[in-house]
């Protein structure tokens, strides 16, 4: 299958103080259309980096990003992007979140009313329209966030630890949605997690990153069925195995930030 | 909730009529020479009487009872002291908006004009006094040069500090959906730069306030300024305390209706939830 998102030896390097710190290291990744991938590993193994990468925020320090074969040089609507903290506008509404990448887009009002109210809907925030974000819950914030991506119908969507803030019941209730949000629309979804449970729980394929320089540690293709059941022993097998993956680079982790303390 | 209010309230009145009412004991045990402290009773006595048109209706020959209503000492000074306020703030603010946001969105702008203002920034508006005679001479364009000028700043700083602060995981996410500069201006920026560039104008407002009754005090001959200056020249101390009170009311006032704007504008904004 031809690949969607393409990314090729690409390499990041950061200037800290007088360090340099390589953030990522030879990522060579294939991603096909509509494929749900997740990046996992620890923080600092620079999944957020290589998502930023791949959205156009930061360029990469070598190497090359390509989506349907042309190079990303900048963010663009065709790959929308969820945030952690939701980053949605606090002095627009629900709706007027929603509309805004229509209205830059310059559609016509009837069109864009029309978009609007089918993601309320999807979504369930129809009694929030009129609401402003700082009236929302946490998990509301998200749905709105999705929302206003999916508004641009993005064949991509690029998601960096979307749920990471939400509690437990609230996280599996929007990755529920995300799975039959997903499964409609046939996106292709690259989603970052320092959660194991989270990536065996949706991803069509789950790469785990190395802590400092960011490689690719094992690239694991899920073929379990869904809806998944965390209980399942197969599902355990798999969390089992990549524990033992991420642990080990949290350890690595773990002793830099030790070492760092005693140069200081 | 709202017997609760009104029971705030009226806690609230307790020191303020306590106050007055040591004041009139004060003054009527005849404690101070009323020239110095005159009772509540006389203020309020002048109050009223500053208040009421000069002449009655019938002795005014060719006016409209509007005008005749209108025509008192302490509403054309009330009227013209805010005049000066709002068309000084006006320009201030109007010259000081479009800067600060163009020094707050462009470093290159910001270095050119940051080392100016920060050298006029400090001088006290009053200091201009002599220039603005100079140059405006007497009656109203130098107290609107002083109010403007003393507007600018506040406007200024803020407005830059407004956009200087706005964070950039908006300026992402508007930019991965697509907005382009004069959206992203528009649409973002400046909105998020609301809250910052309404406490500037309000403590602009509170600047012009001080500078419109200095100004008066020097410049002209009306306006509430002018009237409690007149007033001391002829020891009528009931006058300069009538005058003194009603220009506490106007700022209370004013005060009162930016925060409602403030309320309204920023509906959006978290902790202003009432």
């Amino acid at each position: 299958m031809e690949a969607h998102i393409r990314i090729q030896n690409v390499g990041k390097v950061f200037a800290s103080g007088r360090r340099q710190v390589v953030a990522l290291q030879d990522i060579d990744l294939a991603i096909p259309r509509g494929q749900f991938t997740c990046l996992l590993g620890p923080s600092g193994c620079g999944k957020s980096t290589l998502l930023n990468a791949v959205a156009g925020f930061s360029a990469p320090s070598s190497g090359g990003i390509t989506v349907d074969g042309a190079p990303v040089t900048a963010p663009g609507p065709e790959r929308g992007m969820v945030f952690q903290e939701y980053a949605l506008f606090p002095w627009m509404t629900v709706e007027k979140n929603i509309a805004f990448g229509l209205e830059i887009k310059g559609l016509a009002k009837s069109r864009i009313a029309g978009t609007v109210e089918k993601l309320l809907h999807m979504l369930s925030l129809l009694e929030f329209r009129a609401r402003y974000p700082k009236d929302l819950s946490g998990g509301m914030r998200q749905r709105v966030a999705i929302a206003r991506v999916l508004a641009l119908d993005a064949p991509i969507m690029l998601m960096d630890e979307p749920f990471g803030a939400l509690d437990a019941l609230t996280r599996r209730n929007l990755q529920d949605e995300l799975l039959r949000i997903w499964m409609e629309t046939r996106k292709t979804i690259l989603f970052v997690t320092h959660s194991i449970e989270e990536a065996l729980y949706l991803a069509d394929r789950i790469v785990v990153m190395t802590y400092r320089p960011g490689t690719v540690k094992r690239d694991l293709t899920v073929d379990l069925p869904r809806l998944r059941d965390p209980a399942a022993p197969a599902f355990n097998d798999l969390k089992r195995e990549l524990g033992q993956l991420v642990m080990e680079e949290q350890q690595r982790h773990h002793n830099d930030e030790r070492r760092m303390a005693a140069v200081d | 909730m709202e017997k609760r209010n009104w029971r705030e309230r009226g806690l609230g009145m307790v020191v303020p009529l306590l106050a007055i009412l040591i004041w009139q004991w004060v003054a009527s045990a005849g404690l101070v020479n009323p020239q110095v402290l005159p009772a509540p009773l006389a203020v309020g006595r002048k109050w009223v009487e500053y208040l009421l048109p000069l002449q009655r209706f019938e002795e005014q020959v060719g006016a409209s009872w509007w005008s005749w209503a209108f025509s008192g000492e302490l509403v054309v000074d009330t009227l013209t002291s805010l005049y000066r306020v709002v068309v000084g703030f006006g320009i201030g603010a109007a010259l000081a908006l479009p800067l600060g946001l163009a020094m707050g969105a462009s470093p290159r702008v910001y270095a050119w004009m940051n080392p100016l203002v920060q050298i006029l920034r400090p001088i006290p508006p009053i200091a201009y006094i002599p220039l603005a005679i100079l140059w405006f001479g007497l009656g109203n364009p130098p107290a609107v040069f002083l109010i403007a000028l003393g507007a600018f700043f506040p406007v200024l700083m803020n407005t830059i500090a407004g956009v200087r602060q706005v964070d950039g995981i908006y300026l992402r996410a508007a930019r991965s959906l697509g907005a382009g500069r004069g959206t992203m201006f528009l649409r973002v920026i400046l909105p998020a730069a609301v809250p910052y560039i309404l406490s500037g104008v309000r403590i602009g407002i509170g600047t012009a306030f001080i500078v419109v009754i200095v100004s008066e005090m020097i410049a002209v001959n009306n306006g509430l300024g002018f009237r409690i200056l007149e007033a001391r020249e002829y020891f009528w101390s009931d006058k300069i305390i009538a005058g003194m009170i009603t220009i506490g009311m106007l700022g209370l006032a004013i005060d009162i209706g930016m925060n409602r704007l403030n309320n309204y504008l920023l509906r959006w904004h978290r902790g202003l939830e009432h």
